[in-house]
């Protein structure tokens, strides 16, 4: 157990938890993607929210495991929930989050969630030379959170993580 | 237990479609088809489990979606006849999709404003999913529609074919009528005779004449297709009780 006092060990918790990466796209952690709500200590547990992205999102599990082994291997006993409210969406990505993707080559989603309209596709630059010369190939891609692009100017094809 | 089994129906239907939208996996015309439809195919599955989950804690017997899923019959599944109809061609798998999607999304759209948290956080989630969905399904349907004179001819084959199952989603069971934590199904069929108008207008489809608009999965009649589709889905769950991952 933790000797510190328990606003000392709630942040240690969270950070524990925090740098947990994304099992599908590993450049960001869980809390850059704004998928980890909270945590909580009750009772000295470390009670972890964490929300799912797409509905079918076959990482949900694997994610709530790794949040779960972190914080086991900070020392803590831990149990993690899921939260289904409010839902997620492309917006609860951070700023740096949002950095990384782009770093990574993949294109971080350009308009706010629900504003997709039935037949348009939105603009997206291209994560390795920044040219909006792009084409949609495909709205599914590798994972169900991500598009198929190609670049017209540099023809790097890539990935854009869609907008919810 | 008019909640317990109105979550039921949503819950087969998205289960149903899902799984046979599951059998294109390896099959689909091209890569990027292969991809989209066990995308969607997830999505629809994802959106079942949390329905059945929150099923089971209305029913309060201790039913998981494990055990709602696997371990009802043929006869105990309410979902629509449409979603159970076997994929057929391609024309008609985008159909029956479209047909769905463009119910469910309005569907959910009313869910955002349910007095039920629970049911507002998956409408959440699904409304945008379906928005994808009725998008990737119009398109194919339009361009299959107004494509050539094949493709033109399987299209409004398809229509003939699955048309008359659409009127059962405006539908509940009478056991499941009343709920006020989902919204009335019948007040979607405006929004969805709209979107369809506007997208068979564009692919060049005619609407046919239903005289006998075919139902009874809601009253868990179903067509033959159902059973064989979850005797295969049902198989290694049941030939392992109780198996985790």
């Amino acid at each position: 157990m933790v000797n510190v006092c328990h606003q000392e060990s709630a942040e240690a918790a969270w950070e524990a938890a925090a740098a947990v990466p994304d099992p599908e796209v590993p450049c960001v952690t869980v809390a850059d993607l704004g998928i980890l709500r909270w945590v909580r200590l009750e009772d000295g547990v470390a009670v972890a929210g964490v929300t799912p992205t797409y509905s079918g999102c076959p990482a949900t599990l694997a994610i709530e495991f790794a949040v779960e082994q972190a914080l086991r291997e900070a020392g803590f006993e831990a149990r993690v929930e899921r939260v289904m409210s409010p839902p997620w969406t492309t917006d609860w990505i951070t700023a740096e989050g949002r950095e990384k993707l782009r770093d990574y080559g993949i294109a971080p989603p350009v308009e706010s969630g629900g504003k997709a309209t039935l037949f348009g596709a939105p603009t997206v630059a291209c994560p390795r030379c920044g040219s909006t010369d792009t084409e949609r190939l495909s709205e599914f891609g590798s994972t169900p959170c991500k598009a198929h692009y190609r670049c017209k100017a540099c023809a790097e094809p890539f990935d854009y993580f869609k907008c919810l | 237990m008019a909640l317990f089994e109105a979550l039921l129906e949503l819950a087969d239907d998205h289960l149903v479609l899902g799984h046979r939208l599951s059998e294109w996996c390896g099959h689909a015309p091209m890569l990027e088809e292969d991809l989209a439809l066990p995308n969607m195919a997830l999505d629809l599955i994802g959106t079942s489990r949390t329905l059945y989950t929150y099923a089971g804690e209305v029913e309060g017997a201790g039913r998981d979606e494990d055990a709602l899923a696997y371990l009802r019959d043929e006869m105990e599944y309410r979902n629509c006849l449409l979603v159970e109809r076997p994929n057929g061609d391609f024309a008609q798998t985008m159909l029956r999709q479209l047909y769905f999607a463009a119910f469910m999304e309005p569907y959910w759209k009313a869910a955002l404003e349910s007095p039920d948290e629970t049911v507002r956080g998956i409408a959440g989630k699904a409304v945008k999913e379906m928005a994808y969905h009725i998008r990737h399904a119009g398109e194919w349907v339009i361009r299959l529609g107004d494509g050539t004179e094949e493709s033109a001819r399987r299209m409004q084959e398809a229509v003939e074919e699955l048309h008359r199952y659409t009127d059962e989603l405006f539908h509940s069971s009478a056991a499941a009528r009343g709920v006020d934590a989902l919204p009335d199904r019948a007040a979607i069929r405006p929004e969805w005779d709209r979107v369809i108008g506007e997208i068979f207008a564009e692919a060049r489809l005619e609407i046919p004449q239903v005289p006998f608009p075919q139902q009874g999965g809601r009253e868990m009649q179903h067509g033959e297709a159902l059973g064989h589709m979850l005797a295969e889905m049902q198989v290694t769950h049941r030939a392992h009780p109780g198996a985790v991952w």
